[in-house]
């Protein structure tokens, strides 16, 4: 047995920013992450886009993770599916362009109601440089007429779990019909939700006066919004790096906004969009007052629960910071650490302001050095993936998975309230159990 | 390329995992990218471990291809090392690190690790899970075990054995632990290692020193038994003890082998199932229809209890594990069934369908598939799901497996008297057999479980063979036919009417067709 070398720091290199709003350092860090990658996102995407087929070009190791992590087993037969590469496959490209040809016309004849098809990228058809936009373009002439076919990539060494759907929202935005450059301005929500709440928004932008408001991904394919120098966008989500920067390029333009979290946050994005398009602050305020302090008062028992309780994330969605400035700012906890895979800061701007001054803002991860800064740390509450979770319970401490906040609805006024049950359900349960 | 929904087996490296996390001291480095994390999960939420799996992944990144990911290894490796202690490590590459190629077996060799470096070969491309584990066991028996480490003479002590095969995420294996070792105790046998589930790598140097081995789980312990015997000269019990009969066969084996007597273990009185196989309420079990499919050790020694045992009828038998296709076709012989060797769910959904069984003895999926065709079924197999970690102890082998098997496969079906009252009823205006058997919801009526998919399939669910009408009369003498058969009767009727180039579906049709499908 030899002794080890001098430690290396290993996978870590540690470097401290300067975070700009309010000069908190960032801890950026490097190793194992405890993430999924970003074919997770076909999960809710699929569900969205109802006439939409995922299928990923990858291994077994990719099907294998969208049924674990789905539960696939439930559903007759999923609109999504794995092209899953084989030996031979790999032995030349040729062969492989060839077998997807076939796999595509086999599913296209199996099922003829998709008329968007998505080609995914995973991590071994990345590093085999299998052209998926070539294919795209192929398989869309050979299939003309009948089926839209695109392609991203959701591989994990290139996107981190929400950006899948980042990257798959950026690869929608060149499909989308150009808006008339004279006409009026149009508002584009930016982000997939679930359509009871994309419903609400739509309601709350029509009495408020802003007629013409498209939504990005559309539930039909054929249904995608215009864009062009009139559209005003709202993110409804904080992880479209990507597909902002593409709707830019076809002359949208952001509106900066809190993210629709909570009564203060739906609030403030709301507001952003009403002063882009000039309503009166009398009609805006009549408006939401109403569903604002609805929202007020369904998160107000859970406040009682969570009000000077300590919470640290682990990173996970990307939804980390505006879940950390909801919690803190409406429900009174103190976020202790704030992990994120990527920290968007333009995007976050407005969020990361309104953060304590105390709290840590982490970004990326080395799971090891991390759990021993929860073990130190002592939350009351650890926001983190199923990997963990039973195995920090199991050390006596309570978490909260963080999955279950990118598949429940979570977003507006009327959702405030389970939002915050979300997190004050796993303390109650906590104190409730006797056994 | 293959197009696949949904899989039986996870790829090889998980199955290394199952044998990591099963092991004290050993530690899994993973040549990986984010993302292949998610295996965590399958331990910690299906099976409810504690603990994380004792798995590094270097998680590399587009831009470290073709710079730095062999340094990423190595810097992961130490960091393992020192991190965690173990006594020894496995290291491998899943999918994609197989295809950047950095050798993680040379790399760590290179190293000067501080413990023994197991390095692992699992082609992906070629490979499933159940394989991966074998491998993994093997190559950790191989490269560990103390060939110097012999059995002691076996004069003045009791025999001493190992069990090989259980591990993490295993389908029952805690609980068939406990049987095992209920038998081996009766017949004064004693346990010197359980491997992978339990032992550490300092356990297995020294597996050399029992009489024999115990191969539980071939999928998963085969391969190393095999090594074993040739290197070690240590023999190999290979009866699976699943079923009445199996577990006697293997008591006898067992002892054998121990130069021991069996009645100890034979005598054991808490097995129940032969009686409750006798007693005449099961008669009503005789010619059940049974459809069969799983891993091949599961579903051999399910069709021999179903046919042996229960005197049900095997009407399809098949596996999703190529690697022991042998025993399936052996067994499928022995009950007259052409043998199904497959991984596609959809393959055995269409199988299921043509069979038209009473019941299907199958895996989670074949549980959905039965769910929507409206068929009673039972789960006898690997891949697991959350429901196969019981809190109360399940077991399926040894004589209480038998007894949980009987209650498993015969719950879901409608009890023998059960059958009569709903024939004697089914006129009273307040029975509506559209509620289902009372004391379960596995067959409950087509229209109600047909909302619970998510999208509806596309596959072809047993439509009529032709737009044949049905009189109003037949159709009323049907509907006096009780509703747990009235789906085939239907079915039959229409076919039988079909073949005869019938149109029109009268009584004189409806039993003609019965007297047809009389057996």
């Amino acid at each position: 047995m030899n002794a080890l070398p001098p430690s290396s720091g290993c996978a870590s290199d540690l470097a401290v920013k300067k975070r700009p709003s309010n000069q908190t350092p960032i801890l950026r860090e490097r190793g194992q992450r405890e993430v999924f990658c970003g074919l997770t996102g076909i999960i809710w995407l699929h569900r969205k886009m109802q006439d939409a087929f995922f299928l990923v070009v990858g291994s077994r190791t990719c099907a294998h993770l969208l049924q674990s992590a789905a539960g696939v087993m439930i559903f007759a037969e999923p609109r999504f599916a794995t092209a899953i590469m084989e030996e031979r496959d790999l032995a030349g490209m040729v062969d492989a362009q060839d077998e997807l040809d076939r796999v595509v016309g086999r599913l296209l004849e199996r099922r003829p109601d998709i008329s968007t098809l998505f080609l995914v990228g995973s991590c071994p058809s990345e590093v085999i440089k299998l052209d998926l936009a070539k294919a795209a373009e192929r398989l869309g002439a050979k299939h003309a007429g009948g089926v839209r076919i695109l392609n991203y990539s959701g591989s994990g060494i290139e996107t981190t779990f929400t950006q899948g759907e980042d990257a798959c929202l950026a690869s929608l935005v060149p499909e989308m019909p150009a808006g008339d450059p004279n006409g009026e301005q149009e508002l584009l929500i930016v982000g997939s939700l679930p359509d009871i709440v994309e419903d609400q928004f739509l309601r709350l932008f029509e009495q408020l006066g802003i007629n013409h408001v498209g939504a990005l991904p559309a539930r039909k394919s054929g249904d995608l919004p215009s864009v062009g120098p009139n559209t005003r966008y709202l993110l409804a989500q904080p992880f479209l790096a990507e597909t902002a920067m593409a709707l830019e390029g076809r002359g949208a333009q952001r509106l900066d906004a809190l993210f629709p979290f909570g009564a203060e946050g739906t609030a403030n994005w709301l507001r952003a969009a009403a002063d882009a398009f000039g309503i009166d602050e009398m009609h805006f305020n009549n408006v939401i007052a109403g569903p604002r302090e609805r929202a007020k008062r369904a998160i107000e028992h859970s406040a009682k629960q969570l009000g000077g309780k300590r919470i640290s994330f682990l990173p996970d969605s990307q939804l980390e910071v505006p879940l950390a400035r909801f919690l803190n700012q409406e429900l009174g906890m103190e976020p202790v650490e704030v992990g994120t895979p990527y920290l968007h800061r333009k995007h976050l701007a407005q969020e990361l302001e309104l953060l304590p001054e105390s709290v840590r803002l982490s970004e990326g991860q080395h799971v090891d050095k991390q759990l021993d800064r929860v073990r130190e740390d002592k939350p009351d509450l650890t926001v983190c993936g199923l990997g963990l979770a039973n195995p920090l319970e199991a050390e006596g401490f309570t978490t909260k998975w963080a999955i279950e906040l990118v598949f429940s609805p979570i977003h507006g006024f009327e959702q405030a309230g389970d939002l915050a049950e979300l997190f004050a359900r796993p303390l109650r349960r906590r104190d409730v159990l006797k056994v | 390329m293959q197009l696949s929904v949904w899989t039986y087996e996870g790829p090889p490296h998980v199955g290394a995992m199952r044998v990591a996390t099963a092991m004290e001291g050993m530690h899994y480095l993973l040549h990986a990218p984010q993302g292949d994390t998610y295996a965590d999960l399958l331990f910690t939420m299906i099976e409810r471990r504690g603990k994380r799996p004792p798995v590094t992944y270097t998680t590399f990144e587009a831009r470290d291809l073709g710079k730095d990911t062999a340094q990423l290894f190595q810097d992961a490796a130490y960091d393992a090392a020192e991190r965690f202690q173990p006594q020894a490590m496995m290291v491998g590459a899943s999918c994609t690190a197989e295809l950047i190629q950095d050798d993680p077996a040379g790399l760590s060799e290179a190293m000067d690790l501080p413990c023994p470096v197991i390095p692992l070969e699992l082609p992906s491309y070629q490979r499933k899970e159940n394989w991966g584990a074998a491998e993994s066991f093997y190559q950790i028996v191989r490269v560990l075990a103390d060939r110097s480490v012999k059995p002691a003479p076996r004069e003045g002590r009791r025999p001493l054995i190992n069990i090989l095969g259980p591990t993490a995420l295993g389908f029952r294996h805690r609980d068939d632990l406990v049987e095992i070792r209920k038998i081996l105790t009766d017949l004064g046998i004693d346990v010197h290692l359980v491997a992978p589930l339990g032992a550490s790598p300092r356990d297995i140097t020294q597996i050399g020193a029992a009489d024999f081995n115990i191969v539980l789980y071939p999928e998963i312990g085969d391969e190393a038994a095999r090594w074993l015997e040739r290197e070690l000269k240590q023999p190999a019990v290979r009866t699976v003890p699943i079923g009445v009969g199996a577990t006697r066969a293997f008591i006898e084996e067992v002892a054998e082998f121990a130069e021991v007597d069996p009645t100890p273990a034979l005598g054991d009185n808490s097995s129940r199932m032969p009686w409750w196989s006798r007693s005449v309420d099961s008669n009503y079990l005789t010619g059940k229809r049974v459809f069969i499919f799983g891993d091949a050790t599961h579903a051999v020694a399910a069709a021999k209890i179903a046919h042996e045992e229960l005197g049900f009828e095997v009407c399809g038998l098949g596996c999703y594990n190529r690697e022991f296709a042998r025993d399936i076709r052996v067994a499928a012989k022995l009950y007259g069934v052409e043998p199904l060797i497959t991984d596609d769910h959809m393959e055995v959904e269409d199988a299921i369908i043509a069979a038209q069984p009473e019941m299907v003895l199958g895996t989670q999926m074949e549980r959905h598939i039965a769910k929507r065709l409206g068929m009673p079924c039972a789960v006898i197999s690997a891949p697991v799901h959350v429901q196969d970690f019981p809190a109360r102890h399940s077991p399926q082998m040894g004589f209480e497996g038998a007894n949980v098997i009987f209650d498993t496969w015969v719950h879901p079906l409608v009890m023998g008297l059960e059958e009569h009252l709903l024939t004697m009823f089914r006129d009273d205006f307040e029975f509506s057999d559209e509620n289902g058997p009372s004391h379960h919801a596995a067959h409950a009526p087509r229209k109600h479980t047909a909302t619970q998919d998510e999208t509806p399939a596309p596959a072809p669910i047993a439509q009529p063979a032709n737009d044949t009408i049905w009189t109003s009369e037949a159709e009323r003498e049907l509907k006096k036919i009780p509703f747990f058969v009235r789906g085939k009767a239907r079915r039959n009727t229409e076919a039988f009417a079909a073949d005869q180039g019938r149109a029109e579906i009268d009584l004189e049709t409806l039993y003609d067709a019965k007297a047809h499908y009389a057996r």
